[in-house]
């Protein structure tokens, strides 16, 4: 049932690709920019580096949040969801995930070859694609709450970003800390601890979050 | 087995129906009449918990469904006016997939009997984008074959279907009703179908 709703999820997304190439080409497109705009200064461009590719893989993430569950919603499909004697959580899980493998995979292994740009070294770049991979499911799962809040409602995509972008920043912090504190050598993995807490707690709480506010936005 | 006490629909400040008392047995029909906009899906989406009434209870087996969850999902299949289908999925896909979410996982060969019974038979690899309304909720329709549950709740399963498919869905109503299953059902059409116990519900 749980891997019906990923299989699903991933059927849709490979019969429309353009949704998947939109958010993984505005990926690229931010992180490339910086490079052209800001120069070619190699001290600033390291330093950075994390901070600009943590900013667009976020914002790249919730570019596709709204998509989530609308159209679910519109068809008639998250009603049948709802009924499913499964539990909801686990199918939200599922969404979730399927979101993740969809939008934050790809964004993971294109941020080394675009880390490259900003003459990053080979360590850092290392870190920053583990910082990414801990990182990315998180914003899934925090993202899927604010998806399911703000179903249905008009300008729902403002209220998305307003509700979600807040508890996008420890993970923003942390991430972007780990590639920073390798470099400047301290140790990256206290980071990688915090964001390894970030993904536990998210995958305890959001679905159960996500969950209850689907009930109440469907009602 | 299915009862409803005392309920009232509230949507927005405008008070839909209230004191609505209704039972149904097991090989019984339901039907809800009314006018558009007089609460006939409200009703239905009450009844499958998917919204609380403003006042009043409704318990299946002698139990309130807010406290049974899972285990009245369990009993149920909702189809609403909303088909359910998948523009991006292939007919047979959208099937399989909608009766794997509804608890029941089901083969291949066993999807295709299922549409060629409700007469979508060698569509079954068509992307449900090019299906005519009808052909629509003739595939979410073929989910009652396939969904062996005790009560049916449908939103109008007979609209956009031509005659035939009509007859066909009756046809398949009845034989629900003579294994004992039950049903509760909105429809502005005449239905014609031979059941001991038809009950009807006129909401204002």
């Amino acid at each position: 049932m749980f891997l019906w709703i990923i299989q699903r999820d991933l059927l849709l997304a490979a019969r429309r690709q353009s949704d998947v190439l939109t958010t993984l080409f505005f990926f690229v497109i931010v992180v490339s920019l910086f490079p052209l705009s800001v120069g070619p200064e190699m001290n600033m461009l390291r330093t950075m580096a994390p901070g600009v590719v943590w900013v667009a893989a976020l914002l790249a993430s919730m570019l596709s949040l709204g998509r989530m569950f609308s159209n679910d919603y519109l068809d008639g499909t998250l009603e049948q969801m709802l009924l499913s004697p499964q539990s909801l959580s686990l199918l939200v899980l599922g969404k979730a995930l399927a979101h993740w493998l969809v939008t934050g995979v790809p964004l993971v292994l294109m941020a080394p070859i675009l880390g490259i740009q900003y003459d990053l070294p080979i360590d850092a770049l290392f870190v920053l694609t583990i910082s990414l991979l801990l990182g990315t499911p998180v914003l899934s799962l925090i993202g899927a709450i604010g998806a399911a809040l703000t179903l249905g409602l008009r300008g729902g995509g403002v209220l998305v970003s307003l509700l979600v972008l807040p508890l996008y920043i420890p993970v923003l912090i942390f991430g972007a800390g780990a590639v920073d504190a390798n470099m400047s050598g301290l140790g990256f993995e206290a980071h990688f601890s915090l964001l390894g807490a970030f993904l536990l707690a998210s995958l305890v709480l959001s679905p159960w979050a996500a969950a209850a506010a689907l009930r109440v936005s469907m009602e | 087995m299915l009862q409803g006490s005392n309920l009232a629909c509230v949507r927005g400040d405008r008070e839909l129906f209230k004191g609505i008392n209704f039972s149904l047995e097991a090989g019984g029909l339901l039907q809800v009449k009314g006018p558009n906009g007089s609460g006939k899906t409200s009703m239905l989406r009450m009844l499958c918990g998917l919204s609380n009434p403003a006042s009043g209870e409704i318990s299946w087996c002698g139990q309130a469904i807010r406290s049974l969850g899972s285990d009245y999902y369990n009993s149920i299949t909702y189809i609403g006016h909303l088909s359910g289908t998948k523009d991006d999925l292939t007919v047979i896909e959208n099937l399989r997939i909608s009766s794997a979410l509804s608890g029941f996982e089901i083969s291949i060969p066993q999807a295709r009997e299922a549409l060629q019974y409700m007469g979508l038979g060698g569509r079954e690899i068509l992307p449900a984008k090019v299906l005519s309304q009808g052909q629509r909720r003739r595939v979410a329709l073929a989910r009652l074959l396939v969904c062996k549950t005790a009560l049916w709740i449908l939103d109008e399963p007979l609209a956009a279907l031509d005659a035939m498919a009509v007859k066909l869905i009756q046809g398949l109503l009845e034989q629900h009703l003579q294994e004992n299953g039950m049903i509760v059902m909105t429809t502005h059409q005449e239905i014609d179908i031979a059941a001991p116990s038809i009950t009807q519900l006129q909401l204002a």
